[in-house]
């Protein structure tokens, strides 16, 4: 084995409006070995392989591929030259066959025809040599999630890569499926094929990497050989570090029990979640993406349908369908898609902010009154906008969420959840956010908030419940809360039942 | 910057413009048309095109909802032609010739209006109801209303229905200040209540909540399903009025040929008056004068005798055009 690197990367900055996403970090992969890749949630680790392959472009920084300084526009260029991505959310074709998904834009060609039978014939070896079995035929609509990732690999496979990046190759995959991925990586290792392996489990990394490198808020930590690692260190390199003041936690007297859930389910999302929230309290959701914690979140506003268990406000039972119900039962929610299911965009600052709220204006509406409420909000939140006619999607990032927070404040909520609320936002208008939520809290209100970042929860939360793959797997008051014991719970390690 | 925003709304001519064009476009045509016909201007000429377009108009107020929730009415000429003939047949005296039910005393004409108005409202329902609720996209729900409301109108009646009471004639002969057409008088409160409806009732600002973003809109708790309905509803009932006064006007229900292709032109009106397709946007005003765009387009045509061919060749480039500009604008925004 050759000791030169296959890939390096040298001081790469991608900064996006408002956000330095990586602040000049490396990364140095050896032929034939698998190099893990570990950081929390928004430590950088997705972005440096989408700079890599040519989905962004860095700020700045120096890419050397096999010997020599590559910077590729786009990804089949990047795949053209031998590195292929197998992402973290599947985009594949679902109305087209499991052949064509394979070849897509690579078609094998006769003169200016498609060559059908090559296309099935190279298919069907490929998947012999990946031990798929599958008809090539069949429409891609038609597998199973684990299914399409296998199909996904394959593909990366036929690519005959130097360098293959898997972002949470995993996450959909059975038990026997995720052997059979060892073994094809095994397999592309003896051909002295290196591999980047994304992945937030901690005995996947320890199995199958030989390197490891730690990132963390967009920052290179530390880069060793996995046998020289531990679960234990790994997650100090991961969360290490010392707590800013950016969190002005107000102490305030909790009160009684507003919200209680026992048992809830939602299909396959998350199963038998049970907890209480009290007045003047701030519970935080921690878990990685995908843990189910947004799904929660949606099935206590209505916007997903609950399978099983209960819901209660005050001792009273709720029968929430559709987030118009829990509207009337003062529960907000903050979502986590501002673009998607946050802002209308083309409405102004003033439309937004009563949206949720329009009953309050009569018949016909009274715009004095309107335009009095939203104004009240925005000088109070401070939310820069050049006037109230403003469309929305004139405003930056956190002015949008103020005047979305603005929103929920005006239907008065007994309970708001907030989802979130810092996600690509600045630094100032975050601890704004911060801020504002603390003293909710601090007026009675009880908070739920879902937040992927540890500093975030460790200096908010009063109380952490933390999720797994769709399972709660503990909840653990402020004082006893540290990033060790979340990220072990995250990474699905049970609390000791008391 | 933020706490001197309070309550000034400052005037922007740049804006005022861009949102106006179209009424400048408006007042250069009817200029123009007047420096090339003189007659344009008189009493009569007026009189004629705006009876002419008045019932395309109406059903254009209707439509531009469906537009603005980021959909289509495409059935809305179909429902003026089923409209049209239900309601001929309640107003025919008996003893008329080719009467439609011999036997049948003729109802009164308001009654007749609110039964053909009823009609519309329930097919509205329905087809709004499926729209919501099976998620099918609304060209193709409401191209099964074009469809069936016009055969429906054909089974209903083989032949034209003719020889209406003057007590339903009355809504479309009858004159204001012995000058102004009634038909002229109900478009205009048309364009009053949906103006209204848009700007300052809470229907409105969800149907600009729903067309902007509808995720947006359920998560802050607007019934999207129910407006959706309303929105159907209104551009039935449009639609069924547009069929009433077609009825009065003329005296007469043709099923084969009533309300043929009107729904083209009131999309047509609503997208000239910047309505946009892409959804959430949608003035009131904006459409006015696109139905009256539309309408001086047609009488100048007639007037410069063009040959009819070519004058839908013209009308077809502007609404084109119209859109193009459009989706320009709003393309920053998005």
């Amino acid at each position: 084995m050759s000791e030169e690197y296959v890939l390096e990367m040298h001081d790469i900055v991608k900064e996006f409006p408002g956000v330095k996403a990586l602040k000049g970090v490396q990364l140095k992969v050896r032929p034939g070995t698998v190099h893990a890749l570990m950081g929390e949630n928004g430590a950088g680790k997705s972005t440096l392989m989408k700079c890599l392959i040519g989905i962004y472009k860095a700020t700045s920084g120096k890419i050397i591929f096999q010997g020599q300084e590559v910077s590729f526009p786009n990804t089949l260029s990047a795949m053209q030259a031998g590195i292929s991505m197998i992402h973290q959310e599947l985009s594949p074709v679902m109305e087209r066959s499991v052949c064509e998904n394979v070849w897509m834009g690579r078609e094998p060609r006769k003169g200016i025809r498609v060559d059908h039978k090559k296309m099935r014939q190279d298919c069907r070896e490929l998947f012999q040599k990946v031990g798929l079995d599958l008809d090539p035929d069949e429409k891609m609509g038609n597998l199973t999630v684990a299914k399409m990732q296998m199909v996904e690999i394959a593909k990366a496979v036929s690519f005959d890569s130097s360098g293959g990046i898997m972002d949470e190759p995993t996450s959909a995959l059975t038990e026997s499926e995720v052997e059979h991925l060892f073994k094809i990586i095994e397999d592309l290792k003896s051909k002295n094929v290196a591999i980047i392996y994304i992945s937030h489990k901690m005995d996947e990394i320890f199995r199958i990497s030989d390197e490891i490198t730690v990132y963390r808020d967009g920052e290179y930590i530390a880069s060793d050989r996995a046998e020289n690692l531990n679960i234990d260190k790994l997650i100090t390199l991961m969360v290490g570090r010392t707590m800013d003041k950016m969190f002005p936690k107000i102490e305030c007297p909790i009160g009684e029990t507003v919200l209680k859930v026992e048992g809830l389910s939602s299909g396959r999302a998350f199963h038998d979640v049970s907890f209480e929230l009290r007045r003047g309290e701030i519970l935080c959701f921690a878990g990685l993406v995908g843990a189910g914690r947004t799904e929660i979140a949606e099935t206590i506003f209505g916007m997903r349908t609950r399978t099983a268990g209960k819901i209660y406000k005050e001792g009273k039972e709720l029968h929430i369908k559709c987030p118009e119900d829990a509207i009337s039962n003062k529960i907000g929610m903050l979502t986590e898609d501002r673009r998607g299911n946050g802002i209308i965009g083309l409405l102004s600052v003033a439309e937004n902010t009563v949206l949720a709220n329009l009953k309050k204006y009569g018949f016909p509406l009274s715009h004095s009154k309107i335009r009095a409420d939203a104004s009240d909000f925005v000088n109070k939140l401070n939310v820069k906008t050049p006037n109230l006619e403003t469309p929305i999607a004139n405003l930056s990032g956190g002015n949008q969420q103020k005047t979305l927070v603005a929103r929920w404040l005006l239907i008065d909520p007994d309970i708001l959840i907030v989802d979130e609320p810092t996600r690509g936002i600045d630094v100032g208008a975050k601890a704004e956010i911060h801020s504002l939520i603390t003293k909710l809290a601090a007026e009675g209100k009880a908070i739920i908030m879902i937040s992927s970042e540890l500093p975030e929860v460790l200096g908010m939360a009063d109380r952490v419940l933390v999720m797994h793959e769709g399972t709660m797997t503990g909840i653990v008051d402020r004082e006893d809360a540290t990033s060790e014991i979340i990220m072990k719970y995250a990474t699905g390690e049970t609390a000791p039942q008391s | 910057m933020s706490n001197t925003l309070a309550s000034k709304r400052d005037f922007d001519i740049k804006k005022f413009l861009s949102q106006n064009s179209i009424w400048l476009v408006l007042v250069i045509m009817v200029i123009g048309l007047q420096i090339v016909s003189p007659v344009f201007l008189s009493t009569n000429n007026l009189r004629t095109m705006l009876e002419g377009e008045s019932i395309k108009g109406i059903l254009a107020f209707g439509i531009m909802w469906t537009i603005l929730s980021k959909g289509i009415d495409l059935g809305a000429g179909s429902i003026v032609a089923l409209v049209s003939v239900i309601t001929a047949s309640l107003v025919q005296p008996i003893g008329v010739a080719n009467k439609l039910f011999p036997e049948m005393a003729a109802l009164p004409g308001w009654a007749a209006a609110i039964v053909g108005i009823a009609i519309g409202a329930l097919i509205g329902a329905i087809v709004g109801t499926i729209i919501a609720y099976t998620k099918i996209p609304p060209f193709i729900a409401t191209l099964g209303t074009q469809l069936i409301c016009r055969a429906l109108a054909k089974i209903y009646s083989t032949q034209p229905v003719s020889n209406l009471s003057p007590d339903f004639r009355i809504f479309a002969k009858g004159k204001l200040f012995e000058i102004i057409p009634s038909i002229v008088i109900i478009f205009l409160i048309i364009f009053a209540i949906s103006g209204f409806m848009l700007t300052q009732t809470r229907f409105g600002k969800n149907i600009y909540a729903i067309g902007g973003n509808d995720h947006a809109a359920r998560v802050a708790g607007i019934n999207v399903e129910r407006n959706l309905i309303k929105v159907y509803i209104w551009s039935a009932v449009c639609a069924a009025i547009g069929g009433v006064l077609l009825a009065a006007r003329t005296g007469s229900a043709d099923p084969s040929t009533y309300g043929l292709n009107y729904e083209l032109d009131a999309i047509a009106a609503a997208t000239i008056g910047g309505t946009s397709h892409t959804g959430g946007v949608a003035r009131i005003s904006g459409v006015l004068a696109g139905i009256l765009v539309l309408g001086v387009i047609n009488n100048g045509l007639v007037l410069l005798s063009v040959d009819d061919n070519m004058s839908n060749v013209i009308k077809g480039i502007i609404i084109v055009g119209a859109v193009i500009i459009d989706m320009r604008k709003n393309a920053a925004k998005k």
